[in-house]
Order: structure tokens, then C-alpha cells, then sequence
């Protein structure tokens, strides 16, 4: 279970997150929901530590991980496909997806975890030997997906997958991340400015709004509150 | 004819040692986007311990992977003492910290084991090969020189196409903050590629100190060959800096036979200006968004 | 920290230099008249390597590029100057111009290939420059008189003025000229088209600044101010050969604008004071102790060295960056709550600033 309580961060002078509290319990979807600015991808880089958390604190199975490197904190078993994908172009399709799972390599289903993550992404397999940056946008999500996958986590942090994807890509990239969810327990922290396709998913959503949570809610419950939709989510 | 072959088979030798040196300025830009202007004092000072070895009558390939590993260990050391703290700064800060560096290293070498010139026995014979009945100044320590960079280019080129290690190596080459998100502890890997590069410094340094003379500042036209090397290489990739040291080592061989060896400093002076006007990004490599 | 009206200097930019030149002026003129001989001759040191430094400094500050081979441009302007003196009866302005103009036109062809390069390249390349500079008199023997190099004969003083003296009154003289016309270039409408196009390159060009024009201008007044420095140096040093402008030339040069603060030309005079000093100390040092020769003769390139990782490491805008905070926490102290930022931050610290060079 992630546990976040009042956590605030700042950007120098510039407040980007105000004591922002929630829960995501282990094999749910939450949604992080909210217009550009509102302080989404702010929280995710926080999560894992590229942005240094101001106040409160961080606690994933009950341990605090506020403060820790990102390195670290993957290996508590978060991964964290950042937003644009951060595939790395100069790498083949496999090495971007072994580099996910090499911090774990002396584990037993090291092997396994590489297999199983081109197994989800059949597109991916033939490609294996390619250059990265031979992929189209759909692709690269897929692999920045498999490669998160790779290390095997228990809480993935998913920052606009669908930016720049065709609806139909996104249906696809959906059901396979509520498939995941649902038989691998997986915890799935989902920040989307594509706020339909994402409460189609998840189980609840949280709305931020220049940095604060203004909504938090059941997912279903959330999409039929008209007021809210057209305020924060527009549609 | 045959001084132009003598000419060119110097330059092919001169030419991997600047490639050595070259190739360990590459490592350390790729890493950390800073041009280690040290690098040559570094090997300056691993051959001193070579020769301190050799004073102490230890065994000549010891005392060689001796002053190999310390390489290594210094290089290490550097990166963690003086660069670290210079991460995020402008890009000015680390340069001249690497000069303060040159100068600090190249005057406790001075204060240590003298200021004047030494000798340092090479490997292998340096009298010159005979082919037939022509008479060459290529030696066997000369083909030694050639056999251990080449080692030492397949070696590279081995650790970064097929091992774990180089995975990681280039992936915080290219993106760092991707590869911290994907568990490289990105801050070691800087670490490994310092020493992996004043490694490769310091093999050019027991390479070259048999044919010039030991002294303090010995690799500092080396130092200036290699950079221009590594800019001709396109200061980026492993396989430029070979080239780059070839190209650069046949061209001052040339200048220096034909137009006397006062010319070879200026030579490598005009080619760097000749080349940065034309080709920023070097010869050999395709421009890159990311050099910004 | 306010001064009262009365106390403040003009702020027009030419007359708030020469009041500042003549001041300093007045101040070295009586300095030389009351030490010695040696002391004269010591001041004069002073002199060149602060005018040398203070060239180093304008292009790192204005243009944030770094130069590891200003000796070469020091060469050059002293080539040229002792040439002159050599075969010409001219008066003393006229090969002192020369080098100036020489080096400036070096410093233009060096710089053209910097107007596109960032500062590591930049810096390789002036260093490649630094060992060419040192070869170039023996390929060119007939001309340069290979490592013998060419003597100058010291200029005569008037009356019953010391020859020291008029060396040093010669050089502090034409380092605060030199100083002045730095300061007003960087006040200047062309200093500040520069500071526009360091910090924010593309909208100084959207501004209709040709940033590529300005870095080369920049650096052949850097090579120029190097070039004074040169023909300074050649009337003190009596003899101008390849020895003197050595790798480490430069390399002093470069601790010296570390030192005293980088980007500023009042603490380029810090570094001077530390280029001429600082031996000397490490030469009483070793004798104190008596130090093996090996560690007499490294000690002084070993404190640069390390002075200029340090400086680097710890406070990187060097003297003059210590003595403005140090004025502005007086400033603060003095007012307490108004909030009047007046902090200068040198180039080589990490935010732009545009007020980084104020002489």
C-alpha cells in the first residue's frame, strides 16, 4: 500500500504540490486526474525521488521512502515509465528492456521477468535487435511499459501513457494495464489528462488542481459528478 | 619513399597512443560531459609509479599492470574527490578544476621524482625492424604499442556492446535520469568510466614515456595530440577517437618529418582550429541534437 | 550598503572610471615612490599580469568561455613589441600600440571558430595555441632568434627618476589605461549586447544581435588586453623569448583570474598581487624549512594548483566575490530590513547575473 500525507513540494519559490494526501491500495487503480500544471507528474517524480518532497511524507508498505534515490526506490519494488517514455533511443528494443530488469539480475526469475515482458507486448519480440528509435509512439509506450514491467514491481507509476497515442492504441494500452492489475495484483498509480479513458479503468481517482487535491472519489462515482467534470476534467 | 613509409609508420604509432589518450577524454565527456584536461598529468604520474616499481627491482609486466591498476584507483578517486562536487555547475567549473588538477599533479610528480628527464625502459627493442633489405625505424616495441591499444579498443568496445557493466554505461550516457529510474546506481557508473578512462591514460603513458623522456610534463603535448583526436573522433564515440588518434598521429608525423618537429605543436594547433571551424561535431560523427 | 549622496561615485559610466583610475593612479604613484627599487620592479610585475588577467577575465565573464592559453596572445603582443623596439626608433607608445593591434588580430582568427563552440572546445583549442606559440620562434629562427629570443633595451627615464621606477610607473600606467577602456567596452551599448547574448542566446539573436559577431569581438579584446600585457611585459623583462610564455604562462594567468574573482577587472589586481607574491612566499617557505630542492622548485605551481581547485570548489567567484558579499552583509547589516540585492555573481558560480562584471 502507498500511503501519501500532506506532502508538499516547491520549486524554489514556486509551491508545486500542497499537502497532497491519498492511499492507493495494493492491486487497485487509482487515476491521478487534472489539467496541465496541476501538479501530476510533479507527484510521480516525488514518489521516486528525482524531485526532493519539502513536507510529509511517503510510505509504501509501511516503510518511509521520502528522501530515497530513484535507484533505491525501484528497488523497493516501484517502477516509474516517466512521462514521454524515456525509452533510450541510442539502445536496442532489448537492452532498454533488460537495463529494466538488470538491478534484479542475481534473482532467480531474472530471465523470466525479460521473457514475460516481450510475451505481453507481442510487437515488441520481433523487434528485439532494432534500435529504439526505430519504434512508432505506440510502440515506445509498449516498451517503456514492458521495460517498468521488467523489474518485476509491485506499484507502477504510468505518467500520461496516452499522450500522442490514437484512440484505438489507448483502448488497447488500457485493458492491458487494467489486465495487470487485475490478475497480478499490480498497484497502478495512473496520471492521465485523458480523464474518460482513465476512469474507464481505475478503481478511484484523486483530482488535483494547482497542486492540491480538490476530488477524491470511487472512479464511477467521480465521472457521473457533472459539476467536477466540467471544471477540472473537461468533459 | 622509404621516409615516407618510416613517416607513416611512426604516425600509425604516435597515432594509437593519441588515440589512447583520446578514448579516455571520450569515456570521461560521454560520462559526465566534462573534458578532463588532467588526464595526461594522471598518466604522467602512473608512469612515475611504474618507474618507482622498476627502481625497486620489481617484475617489468608487474610494475606495467601496476601502474595500469593504478590508474584505475586514481581515476576513481579523482571523480569522487575533485568532480563530484562540480555536478550542476556551469560547465566552466570542472575545466578549470582539471587544470588546477594538471598543474597540482604535474609539480608533486616534479617535487617527488625530480623535475629533469629520465629514462624508461620499453618493453621490447626499439631498434628499428629490417624487411628484406630495407631498413625500417618501425621496432618490436612499436608493434607492441599498436597490439595493446588495439587490446585495449576491443577490450572497450567488448565491455560497452556485450556486458552488463557497459549496458549501464551507456545508458547514463545517454540518459541519466532514466537509467536512475531503472535502479542504475548512475553515481558508480560515473565513477567506473573516471577510472576506465585514466586506465586508458595511463596505458598511453607507459606507452610513450620509452620513446620521449620521463619528466613531469611529458604528456602534455600528448595531451593536446589526443584532444584533438578526440575532437576529430567527434569527442563521442569510442571508435572516432581511434580514427581520430590515427589521423591526427599521421598528420603530425608528416608536419614534423617534412617541416621539422617545431611545426608539430602548430600543426595540431591549425587542425583543431581548421576542424572546429568546419565540423564542430568532428569528422566522424553525425551531428547530434543533443550537443546543445 | 548606501553611501550619503556626496560619497557615491558619478554614475555615468566614463566618468565613474577615470575618477576610479585616477584615484587608483594616485594611490600607486605614491606606493612607488615610497618602497624600493626591487619593490618598483615588483609593482610593474603587477602591472602586466593584473592587464593580462583582466583580458582573461572579460571573456569568461562576458563571453563564458575560457581561454587556457592567454600567454600565447602575451607572446604575440610581446613578439610584436620587441620587434618593433628592435628595429625601430620609435617612441614607446607606438610598439606597445602594435602589440595590441597584433594580438587583437590573432585573437579575432583564433576566436572565429569559438563564435560556435562551447567552452570545452574553446578551451582545448587555446591550449593547443599555448604550445604552438612556444615553437613557432624556433621554425621561424632568422625572425625570432630561435630560444636566445630578442633583447629589449629598458626604456630611459627622464630626469633623475630610477629606472625601476619609471618601469613600474611605464606599466602601471598602461594597465590602468587599459583597465579604463575595458571597463567603459563593458558598459558600453556592445558590453551589453554581450551580457545579452550569454545569457540567453537565442532571444539576443531574436533581438536582432549577431551573437557570433560579438564572441569574436570579445575575444580579440581579450587577446588585445593579453597583448598589452605582452608588450608591457617585454619592456620589463628586458628579453623576450620562448621560455617566458610557457604552458604555465597561461596557467598562472588562469589562477590569477580565479583568485581574484572571475569576471571582474578590480579582481584581476587580486591576482596579480597573487601571481607576484604567492612565489615569493613559497620561495621563503621552503627556505624557512629547508625543502629539498625537487620540492623548492614544484612548490609554487603545486599552491596555484591547489588554490585554484579549492577557490573552485568552495567560492568560486574568488576575492572580489568575497569582498562584495562581505559589503553587502555589511549593507545588510547597516539597514537591516530593506531589501536591496546588490550581490555580484561572478561567471563561474552557477546563475547568470547581469551585473556580473562591474569593474
Amino acid at each position: 500500500m502507498l500511503e501519501i500525507d500532506r506532502l508538499s513540494v516547491a520549486y524554489g519559490p514556486v509551491r508545486a504540490l500542497t499537502e497532497v494526501s491519498f492511499e492507493a491500495r495494493d492491486g487497485s487503480i487509482t487515476a491521478v486526474l487534472g489539467a496541465n500544471g496541476a501538479g501530476k507528474t510533479t507527484l510521480l517524480r516525488t514518489i521516486t525521488g528525482l524531485v526532493p518532497a519539502k513536507e510529509g511524507s511517503i510510505r509504501y508498505d509501511g516503510k518511509e521512502i521520502a528522501g530515497l534515490a530513484p535507484e533505491e526506490v525501484v528497488r523497493r519494488g516501484i517502477s516509474h515509465v516517466p512521462e514521454g517514455r524515456g525509452v533510450i533511443t541510442e539502445l536496442t528494443v532489448e537492452e532498454n528492456i533488460r537495463l529494466g530488469a538488470l538491478w534484479r539480475r542475481r534473482q532467480p526469475d531474472y530471465q523470466e521477468a525479460i521473457d514475460r515482458a516481450f510475451a505481453l507486448f507481442p510487437p515488441l519480440e520481433s523487434r528485439r535487435k532494432q534500435s529504439a528509435a526505430t519504434l512508432s509512439g505506440g510502440e515506445r509506450q509498449m516498451l517503456a511499459i514492458a521495460r517498468a514491467l521488467a523489474a518485476k514491481p509491485d506499484l507502477l507509476l504510468l505518467d500520461e501513457p496516452s499522450l500522442g497515442l490514437a484512440p484505438l492504441v489507448t483502448a488497447e494500452l488500457m485493458r492491458i494495464i487494467r489486465e495487470l492489475a487485475r490478475t497480478d495484483g499490480l498497484t497502478v498509480l495512473l496520471v492521465e489528462q485523458n480523464a474518460r479513458s482513465a476512469l474507464s479503468i481505475a478503481d478511484v481517482a484523486i483530482v488535483l488542481n494547482l497542486g492540491r487535491v480538490v476530488a477524491s472519489d470511487k472512479a464511477a462515482a467521480l465521472a457521473s459528478e457533472d459539476e467536477l467534470r466540467h471544471r477540472y476534467l473537461g468533459f | 619513399m622509404g621516409r615516407f613509409v618510416d613517416l607513416t609508420l611512426n604516425g600509425f604509432t604516435y597515432g594509437v597512443i593519441y588515440a589512447a589518450v583520446a578514448l579516455g577524454l571520450v569515456l570521461i565527456w560521454r560520462a559526465t560531459r566534462i573534458v578532463n584536461f588532467a588526464q595526461g598529468a594522471l598518466a604522467t604520474l602512473t608512469t612515475y609509479i611504474a618507474v618507482s616499481l622498476l627502481d625497486r627491482s620489481v617484475n617489468y609486466w608487474l610494475a606495467f599492470a601496476g601502474a595500469l591498476f593504478a590508474g584505475l584507483v586514481i581515476g576513481a578517486l579523482t571523480e569522487r574527490v575533485f568532480i563530484r562536487p562540480l555536478y550542476g555547475k556551469p560547465d566552466l567549473n570542472p575545466i578549470v578544476v582539471s587544470i588546477g588538477l594538471l598543474i597540482l599533479v604535474e609539480s608533486i610528480a616534479g617535487a617527488i621524482w625530480g623535475s629533469g628527464d629520465r629514462g624508461f625502459e620499453p618493453a621490447f627493442s626499439q631498434i628499428g625492424i629490417s624487411v628484406g633489405k630495407t631498413h625500417l625505424e618501425f621496432s618490436h616495441f612499436d608493434v607492441f604499442v599498436l597490439a595493446s591499444v588495439l587490446v585495449l579498443m576491443v577490450g572497450i568496445l567488448v565491455l560497452f556492446r556485450w556486458t552488463n557493466l557497459g549496458l549501464r554505461m551507456r545508458a547514463s550516457a545517454f540518459a541519466p535520469e532514466v537509467a536512475r529510474l531503472l535502479g542504475v546506481r548512475v553515481g558508480r557508473i560515473l565513477t567506473t568510466g573516471w577510472a576506465l578512462a585514466t586506465f586508458a591514460g595511463a596505458l598511453a603513458g607507459l606507452l610513450v614515456a620509452p620513446k620521449v623522456l620521463l619528466s613531469p610534463n611529458m604528456m602534455d603535448p600528448i595531451l593536446v595530440y589526443g584532444f584533438a583526436a578526440a575532437v576529430l573522433g567527434g569527442l563521442d564515440s569510442p571508435l572516432g577517437a581511434l580514427v581520430g588518434g590515427i589521423v591526427t598521429g599521421l598528420g603530425i608525423s608528416y608536419v614534423g618529418g617534412y617541416m621539422g618537429s617545431s611545426m608539430e605543436t602548430v600543426g595540431a594547433a591549425v587542425l583543431l582550429i581548421v576542424v572546429l571551424s568546419i565540423r564542430p561535431e568532428g569528422i566522424f560523427s553525425r551531428p547530434s541534437a543533443r550537443r546543445v | 550598503m548606501k553611501l550619503p549622496r556626496w560619497l557615491r561615485l558619478p554614475t555615468q559610466p566614463l566618468l565613474r572610471h577615470l575618477l576610479l583610475a585616477v584615484a587608483g593612479g594616485l594611490v600607486l604613484y605614491v606606493i612607488t615612490l615610497s618602497v624600493s627599487q626591487y619593490d618598483n620592479l615588483e609593482l610593474a610585475e603587477i602591472g602586466w599580469y593584473a592587464i593580462a588577467i583582466a583580458g582573461l577575465s572579460v571573456l569568461t565573464g562576458v563571453n563564458g568561455q575560457i581561454s587556457l592559453g592567454h600567454g600565447a596572445f602575451m607572446a604575440v603582443g610581446a613578439y610584436s613589441a620587441g620587434l618593433m623596439m628592435e628595429h625601430f626608433d620609435l617612441p614607446l607608445i607606438v610598439p606597445v600600440l602594435v602589440a595590441v593591434g597584433a594580438a587583437a588580430v590573432i585573437g579575432g582568427l583564433v576566436g572565429l571558430p569559438a563564435t560556435r563552440l562551447k567552452g570545452p572546445y574553446l578551451a582545448g583549442v587555446t591550449l593547443a595555441l599555448a604550445f604552438a606559440v612556444q615553437d613557432l620562434p624556433n621554425k621561424f629562427s632568422s625572425l625570432f632568434n630561435g630560444d636566445q629570443g630578442i633583447i629589449v633595451n629598458p626604456p630611459t627615464p627622464p630626469g633623475t627618476v630610477p629606472a625601476e621606477r619609471w618601469l613600474a610607473w611605464i606599466t602601471l600606467f598602461g594597465a590602468v589605461v587599459g583597465m579604463v577602456i575595458l571597463a567603459n567596452f563593458l558598459r558600453s551599448r556592445f558590453g551589453r549586447s554581450l551580457r545579452a547574448v550569454r545569457d540567453d542566446e537565442i532571444a539576443a539573436s531574436a533581438a536582432g544581435l549577431n551573437p557570433a559577431r560579438l564572441r569574436v569581438l570579445t575575444f580579440a579584446v581579450s587577446a588585445a588586453a593579453a597583448g598589452l600585457a605582452g608588450g608591457l611585459f617585454a619592456l620589463w623583462s628586458g628579453i623576450v623569448s620562448p621560455d617566458s610564455f610557457s604552458l604555465f604562462l597561461s596557467i598562472q594567468l588562469l589562477a590569477g583570474m580565479v583568485i581574484g574573482g572571475s569576471g571582474s577587472l578590480i579582481g584581476a589586481w587580486w591576482g596579480a598581487l597573487a601571481l607576484v607574491y604567492i612565489p615569493e612566499w613559497t620561495q621563503n617557505v621552503s627556505g624557512h624549512f629547508n625543502l629539498s630542492a625537487g620540492v623548492k622548485a614544484n612548490m609554487q605551481n603545486a599552491v596555484f594548483g591547489l588554490l585554484i581547485i579549492v577557490i573552485m570548489m568552495l567560492a568560486p567567484s574568488g576575492i572580489q566575490g568575497w569582498l562584495r558579499s562581505l559589503w553587502s552583509a555589511i549593507g545588510r547589516l547597516a539597514r537591516r530590513s530593506k531589501g536591496d540585492s546588490d550581490q555580484a555573481v561572478a561567471p563561474l558560480t552557477s546563475t547568470p547575473s547581469p551585473e556580473r562584471i562591474s569593474p
